[in-house]
């Protein structure tokens, strides 16, 4: 099992450091391929990241980095013809004294894994609009969470349906339950799949790019949402964004993914203080800035994201890397290098292999 | 030299209702909108979705007919309303205004090979000799950086970012003088993103194009604009340079759009400012200013009286009964 981060950076607000001593929740050599007949697409390839209670993990990358599916590996939900291939995902059980689960042993369609889903972990979509059902009014959506996880009776569902969408700011609730999802602006939808997400209250969230749909005032009152929320229940949470900007804002402790792969892993901090990862280095270079001099011409990384048919053999960086060793990242992969327990880089240019 | 003049621009959707598709209403899409752009300059149209931006843009470009206003263009000394234009006098026109699209994907025809889609338009503008479109194809492949033996590849061969320089070729293809381009890196990776701005700001440079830049994103529009104008609900509030713009808002929207930017870094302790309730409805806009519902700075003043878009000096013009008195943080002034 992985240890407990040993250096707790000073950036923290007090209580978001991690309390347990072992991870609520830890990824081990997570591996999802997509079997097609072109070829194997290997979205997610030995990915290993942790996330502790209460805290926020942020996991960044481009399109077809492998975030969005690892997200649903440890759902269970992934979509055919993807499926796991190896790993493990150990859910750290409600009573510390109880062992550690691996959600991969369960079998996906079993009465376990289904308890988890909702209850223990709960998934945030990037795009409310297609994940509610354009049948049902929202409070009948949120309910069905409630009365599957539970054994309340409908009134009781419906009264929690209508505290939960208070809760997360959604105007008039007693009237917006009986709506249907078409009737309510982006902002809005967002707002009540946070209250499905909610609604049995759940120890991990899984918040998949929820705010990319959004304007950025919308943007900016969700986040607010999330983050009061998580302080509210000591919520943890995985955010999955390619926003630098709303990782540098939310998370406590950051995955840099690249190809199906965790290319760097440490505090939010010292991924954009001291980043150590050539890709790392090269997108935080590549954002536009607020603050940035009008006109002015924006560093850039060679090329574009390989397909994910022809990926490149080492190194998956290696044709885009300006540091790249001949040789060297072109053949072999690089290991991940632990620098500290809570601090990882695969790269050839950090520990014994440079 | 002014290039474009839009004046008192305004676009009104009907809303129909009933048996009879009676009009009960309009979508005030744009509400008198003016501004003008030079010659070889950037403007960026921003505002959140719904504000009107893209409406401007369509209706400059005449696929959307303009309710009422101006639309001056001038080329060669003179000035010409396209806006009055029908669809015959707009046609020596239309190769001088071209556009480039936000989503690569769906804007370029599946069917049709790169080199033809960029030939496409010399091949309708009368260029009729096979040999000297696809000379001019090989020097506008050269001008986005991409190989000349793409020519012969179908789009779905490219990556986002390869598929936006054909579009981009494809719209510099007649030289035009103005280029409107609708959110062109917003469906792009970061990585990617960055290939393209580097790339709309050294053409700029070459060919002395002038961009009107429409936009949701306030850190793009900082790496690539002269100037910005803020759109809320159909009305301009705000445009100024992009440097007062961004460091002395005088707008309170434009405040609060500015402070809702995450910042890349995790030092940056900036107080976010959380607008409440939502954006208004272009169909049955607020009484006086349509910002005054969530404005934290709203008088009576405000409930009652439209704003009128005031000059404060240096072509910085803001839409507020209080622009004089409010002191508003721009992004400069974060610690």
């Amino acid at each position: 099992m992985p240890q407990t981060p040993m250096v707790d950076h000073p950036d923290h607000e007090a209580g978001r450091s991690p309390s347990a001593t072992s991870p609520l929740l830890s990824v081990r050599g997570l591996k999802t391929y997509f079997k097609l007949d072109e070829g194997i697409v290997r979205a997610v390839d030995g990915v290993s990241f942790d996330l502790f209670a209460g805290r926020t993990l942020g996991i960044v990358g481009e399109s077809g980095c492998g975030k969005s599916i690892s997200a649903r590996s440890i759902l269970g939900i992934v979509d055919r013809p993807g499926k796991i291939e190896g790993g493990e995902i150990w859910l750290q059980q409600e009573s510390e004294d109880s062992p550690a689960i691996d959600l991969l042993q369960l079998p996906h369609e079993g009465a376990e894994m289904r308890a988890i889903r909702g209850k223990e972990i709960a998934l945030v979509f990037q795009e409310p609009m297609a994940s509610f059902s354009h049948y049902y009014t929202i409070g009948n959506q949120i309910m069905e969470a409630i009365l599957l996880h539970s054994t309340a009776s409908d009134a009781a569902a419906r009264a929690r349906a209508i505290e939960l969408l208070g809760m997360v700011g959604v105007p008039n609730p007693e009237r917006r339950v009986d709506e249907y999802p078409f009737q309510l602006s982006g902002g809005l939808r967002q707002r009540v799949m946070m209250a499905m997400a909610l609604a049995c209250d759940p120890r991990i969230l899984i918040a998949d790019e929820p705010t990319t749909a959004l304007d950025v005032t919308t943007q900016a009152q969700v986040l607010n949402l999330l983050q009061r929320i998580q302080k509210e229940r000591g919520l943890s949470v995985i955010l999955i964004t390619h926003d630098m900007g709303v990782v540098a804002e939310m998370a406590d402790d950051v995955v840099v993914m690249y190809l199906g792969r965790a290319v760097e892993k440490g505090p939010v901090d010292e991924i954009f203080h001291d980043p150590k990862h050539p890709y790392t280095q090269a997108l935080l270079r590549s954002i536009p800035s607020i603050m940035a001099k009008p006109r002015t011409k924006l560093a850039t990384i060679e090329g574009s994201i390989p397909h994910p048919f022809a990926r490149p053999s080492g190194c998956p960086f290696h044709p885009r890397c300006p540091d790249a060793i001949k040789g060297l990242c072109d053949v072999t992969e690089p290991p991940t290098h632990a620098l500290r327990p809570d601090r990882a880089v695969s790269c050839f240019l950090y520990g014994d292999a440079s | 030299m002014t290039l474009l003049e839009v004046k008192g621009l305004k676009k009104y959707f009907p809303i129909r209702k009933g048996l009879l598709r009676k009009v009960v209403g309009h979508v005030k899409a744009v509400d008198d909108v003016s501004f003008s752009v030079k010659r070889g300059e950037t403007l960026a149209l921003v505002g959140e979705s719904g504000c009107g931006k893209t409406t401007v843009s369509r209706c400059i470009m005449r696929a959307l007919d303009p309710s009422a206003g101006e639309v001056n263009f001038t080329l060669d000394g003179r000035t010409t309303d396209l806006a009055t234009l029908d669809g015959k006098g707009l046609k020596p026109f239309r190769r001088h205004l071209q556009m480039v699209f936000q989503d690569p994907f769906s804007s370029l025809n599946p069917r049709m090979m790169v080199g033809d889609l960029i030939g496409e338009p010399l091949l309708i503008n009368g260029m009729s000799d096979a040999a000297e479109r696809r000379k001019r194809v090989r020097e506008l492949l050269d001008v986005v950086q991409l190989p000349v033996e793409y020519m012969n590849r179908f789009p779905h061969a490219f990556s986002g970012g390869q598929r936006q320089r054909i579009g981009i070729a494809r719209a510099l293809a007649l030289n035009p003088s103005l280029i409107v381009a609708d959110e062109p890196v917003s469906a792009l990776d970061v990585s990617v993103q960055a290939q393209i701005i580097n790339l709309l700001l050294d053409l700029q440079d070459q060919l002395g194009l002038t961009y009107l830049f429409v936009a949701h994103d306030l850190s793009v529009v900082k790496h690539v604009s002269d100037r910005v104008a803020v759109m809320y609900v159909g009305q301009l509030v705000e445009i100024a340079s992009t440097e007062d713009l961004f460091h002395r808002p005088k707008h309170p929207y434009t405040e609060a759009l500015l402070s809702a930017v995450p910042k890349p870094d995790p030092r940056a302790k900036t107080e976010r400012i959380i607008l409440q309730r939502e954006v208004a409805d272009a169909a049955n806009p607020p009484s006086g200013c349509a910002f005054h519902p969530r404005c934290a700075h709203a008088t009576d003043l405000c409930k009652q009286q439209r704003p009128a878009l005031v000059d404060l000096g240096q072509g910085h013009q803001v839409r507020c009964h209080h622009a004089h008195e409010l002191d508003l943080k721009g992004v400069g002034s974060l610690a």
